[in-house]
């Protein structure tokens, strides 16, 4: 039996799906009142491993027990585990936008009189609970008004609400800034103090280190390494090195740059939001970037830079009102995403699945996807071109598949990130937008990509890179604009800026 | 068993309905008492479904699109109706009063389209109010009376491919021809494939000797067929309508498979915004796919009015319901993105087959109607299921895109 300090352990756990062993005999220990933290690479068995513990692969399936309080659990599904206190919190919400704060949160647990929903007590129940995680906002208000900060602090509502025992969090902070991470990690050390236990699993390690109690690293389906730690005095190296089992001397990659002439200029852009009339999403930006030169876009969540992005990418986002954008020195009206792409701009969007690929595609379709008509044979698409490309890439940026057949749906987050590049690399463009390009991917991937935008540099190309994250812009990019509100608030070359002074011009108005 | 795949070419499962339609055709032969299989039967199988399954061709590409299109019955009666009455009451040849009724088929096929891609309203709701619409006009225009076609439109609707040459084949030549054509093609074919097969890194080729078994299979069973059409009596052949089916059906799925705009179709099916950020032009590709639908309901319609002699008030009644129907047993999903023309036309075979069967076995339209809905509703649920139990798609993805047709 499990000893009573541990609330949770996981012996032994092997998952193997057709052709696949995603976990291998995998252990996981976790003690009562504590934060828990799992790091791995993506494809490691983190999720599978999670899937497994809230019974989404039922008892039966996998092999290995599962000791839950010191009871063995054998959960045929989510509604089983859920009664036993464990509650998962996905990467993606699972919010309704169109329902209010209290229907989402007694969403399947309604609480009726007679077959009738009581909105008086769930309403009061509801404002106890977002007081629980400091949230003050009307229980009535639509999920699809709140930020994505908010929406997440309402899932872990809509979890307490479940009597939860144990809460596990699937790269919680992923889309929030700066400012709700720090908020939601203040929130997971207050539920430790009444009890309730959290996992989390996390790409950013300075969360992991800042408020683990223990931290379990998973490579390959298998547990690497689990130990205690201090919160605050965690060696993030340590961890990475067990990540990827590889010590990375340098997040970064050393590059030096060669800027060229500036060939994309762009004046003066205003950009209206096309729901909220006058609302301008962009306001007088104004920026250039040259060749061979890598320019980052620093910003907190919110601030316009993906809108900036889209809407200079053929206005694909907002209402054009003026501004005007050169390449090579001549004025381009780029009107259509179409136009875009033939005047040799690419752009990778912030959100792969949903922007990004088409999940029911192939990699092969998906490479060529954005300039077909490099792969025509007069009226026909050639299919060996197009498999010529698509192994031309998959080598190149060593895209990790058995097949470029398979769907992109298959691949782990890095290697989807890999396919979407190989796509915009594909168009030969002169000058490359990428939106986050290494959200969600972990470390060892992230450095490919790093690796793979300096090269892109050294052909002569433009970069242009948007990036929540401080260290990865000022550790990447040769020159960094802040953005705030849609306005250009200022411009730093990388090697005299750091996180304070780009944060100080993220937060203020141009006018302060 | 491990052989059998092998021949095959992959996934077993995958030829469900292709295995379901022989074993439907078998077992309504022998229950019948041998009249399935008479070449005055499939000849009027083909035939009496053309049209049904020329509808479906263009239905796939609205569903894969991610809409339906539930005017193309009145739009086929509707364009008939016209061409009937422009050649009756106005004189006009007969070529003429053909192309008037294409003509009104992509004017319809825009109006729709204007509806869905400028608007955005869906295309469930504007082709809802087509729908009625041009059902009341073929009834307006009619005065409820049926009208008759010009003569020279029975070739199309009912005629048969020539017969020539000497007469020691023992069948019509020219269907005899068309099925060689056909096996050639089809083994052309599966070399190149199997060919490119062997250049895909990582890839599975099939072992050449499975790829011959596959020629020898299929070439028989075209030669069978070829047979069948070829040797009924006499003046009758491979159905003109036949023809015309054989050939859209190779122009859509180079379309689909082997164009930009084809690409573009899936592209915006499977993800709207992704397509569009790649781009894809995607309310032009709206435009275009519902104003070939109603092309192609033009096309259905002037086919069916030449085989009916006369263009009636009712005429593509529900037709919409079937060619929605051979998509969806086909296996494509709707929520978009997934389907293919070769196993749409499969589903629309397994529809027209079961159709036929039940008749010549007497049962009543009623129960015939009944078991089709049954058939559609297993036939959809098992593919879901299969989904679901987190295996590929049994019939979406019946013969790989990379795959070319068989004939015959």
């Amino acid at each position: 039996m499990a000893s009573n300090s541990l609330i949770l352990e996981m012996r032994g756990i092997t998952k193997e799906f057709p052709g696949v062993k995603a976990l291998d005999n995998v252990t996981l220990k976790v003690d009562n009142d504590s934060i828990h933290s799992i790091c791995g690479e993506n494809g490691a068995g983190k999720s599978t491993l999670m899937k497994v513990l809230s019974g989404v692969y039922p008892y039966g399936t996998y092999e290995g027990s599962i000791f839950f309080q010191g009871q063995e659990m054998r959960f045929k599904n989510i509604k089983e585990s859920e009664s036993a206190g464990i509650v998962i919190i996905h990467q993606e919400l699972t919010m309704i936008p169109e329902l209010s704060v209290t229907e989402n949160i007694f969403m399947g647990n309604e609480i009726t009189n007679n077959g009738l929903i009581n909105w008086h007590e769930e309403r009061r129940r509801t404002v106890d609970l977002l007081e629980k995680v400091g949230l003050n906002i009307d229980p009535d208000t639509l999920i699809k008004h709140m930020g994505v900060g908010q929406q997440q602090l309402v899932e872990i509502a809509k979890a307490l609400s479940k009597n939860v025992k144990l809460l596990i969090l699937d790269e919680p902070t992923s889309a929030l800034n700066e400012d709700d991470s720090a908020n939601l990690l203040e929130l997971m050390r207050g539920l430790k103090k009444d009890g309730i236990t959290c996992i989390m699993i996390s790409h950013k390690l300075n969360e992991i280190a800042a408020i683990s109690d223990a931290v379990t690293v998973i490579r390959d389906g298998q547990t690497v390494e689990s130990y205690e730690v201090v919160a605050g005095q965690v060696d993030e190296d340590k961890i990475i090195r067990s990540m990827v089992g590889r010590s990375i001397e340098n997040r970064y990659p050393e590059h030096e740059s060669h800027p060229g002439d500036i060939i994309f200029e762009v004046s003066n852009w205003c950009v209206e939001d096309a729901e909220v009339s006058g609302k301008m999403l962009c306001k007088n930006s104004s920026f250039n970037v040259r060749a061979g030169e890598i320019v980052g876009f620093a910003g907190l969540m919110g601030a316009g830079r993906t809108e900036l992005m889209r809407s200079l990418f053929g206005r694909n986002f907002g209402i054009y009102k003026s501004g005007t954008i050169k390449i090579h020195g001549k004025e381009v009206e780029l009107t259509s995403v179409e136009s875009a792409i033939e005047h040799g701009i690419a752009y990778v969007p912030e959100d792969r699945k949903t922007l990004g690929l088409n999940l029911l595609d192939s990699i092969r379709k998906t490479i060529v996807a954005a300039d077909l008509k490099k792969i025509l044979s007069g009226w026909l698409l050639n299919p060996d071109k197009e498999l010529a490309a698509a192994e031309e890439y998959r080598k190149a940026l060593r895209i990790k598949t058995a097949s470029v057949d398979v769907g992109v749906n298959t691949l782990s987050g890095g290697n989807q990130q890999k396919v979407v590049l190989s796509k915009w690399m594909f168009t030969e463009p002169d000058v490359l937008i990428l939106d986050e390009p290494t959200r969600g991917i972990d470390v060892g991937a992230k450095y490919e990509i790093y690796k793979l935008i300096h090269e892109l540099a050294d052909q002569g190309k433009a970069v242009i890179m948007v990036s929540s994250e401080l260290p990865e812009l000022l550790g990447v990019v040769d020159r960094i604009y802040t953005i705030f509100e849609g306005t250009i608030t200022g411009e730093l070359p990388a090697s005299e800026a750091d996180q304070e002074s780009l944060m100080k011009r993220m937060t203020v108005t141009s006018a302060a | 068993m491990k052989t059998i795949k092998q021949v095959l070419g992959g996934d077993l499962r995958q030829y469900t309905m292709v295995l379901a339609l022989a074993v439907l055709i078998i077992v309504f032969n022998v229950i019948s008492g041998g009249r399935m299989l008479t070449p005055s039967n499939f000849q009027n199988l083909l035939s009496g479904n053309a049209y049904v399954l020329i509808l479906a061709l263009g239905m796939l590409m609205v569903i894969v699109i991610g809409q339906i299109d539930l005017s193309v019955g009145s739009v086929a009666g509707f364009s008939g109706m016209v061409m009937a009455l422009a050649a009756r009451d106005y004189n006009l040849p007969w070529w003429l009063a053909v192309l008037l009724a294409l003509a009104i088929g992509a004017v319809v096929g825009a109006w729709n389209g204007f509806f869905v891609a400028k608007l955005g309203i869906p295309g469930f709701i504007t082709t809802l109010g087509s729908w009625m619409m041009f059902r009341g006009l073929v009834i307006w225009i009619s005065q409820s009376i049926s009208v008759p076609a010009p003569e020279e439109l029975r070739f199309f609707g009912a005629g048969y491919l020539p017969e020539w040459g000497p007469t020691f084949t023992g069948m019509n030549n020219s269907t005899l021809v068309l099925g060689l054509i056909g096996i050639v093609c089809f083994a052309y074919f599966q070399l190149k494939n199997h060919k490119r097969q062997g250049e895909i890194a990582g890839g599975v080729q099939d072992p050449m000797w499975a790829v011959v078994t596959r020629i020898v299979l299929v070439s028989a069973l075209i030669g069978y067929f070829t047979w069948l059409y070829g040797s009924g009596r006499a003046g009758t052949s491979f159905p003109i309508p036949g023809l015309i089916l054989l050939i859209l059906i190779i122009i859509y799925h180079t379309l689909t498979q082997r164009t930009t705009f084809g690409r573009h179709v899936y592209a915006v099916g499977g993800n709207k915004n992704a397509a569009a950020l790649s781009g894809v032009n995607v309310s032009r590709t709206y435009f275009l796919t519902f104003m070939n639908m109603s092309m192609l309901a033009a096309v259905a319609g002037i086919l069916f009015v030449g085989r009916a002699t006369a263009a009636g008030p009712a005429d593509g009644t529900s037709w919409e319901m079937d060619a929605i129907a051979s998509v969806f047993i086909g296996g494509a999903a709707v929520s978009g993105g997934v389907g293919t023309i070769i196993a749409t036309m499969v589903g629309g075979l397994v529809m027209a087959v079961l159709n036929n069967g039940l008749m010549l076995m007497g049962v009543g339209s009623d129960k015939t109607q009944v078991i089709k809905g049954l058939v559609l509703l297993a036939a959809v649920a098992f593919d879901v299921y299969n989904k679901s139990a987190g295996r590929p798609s049994i019939i979406g993805r019946l013969f790989g895109s990379g795959e070319e047709k068989k004939e015959g």
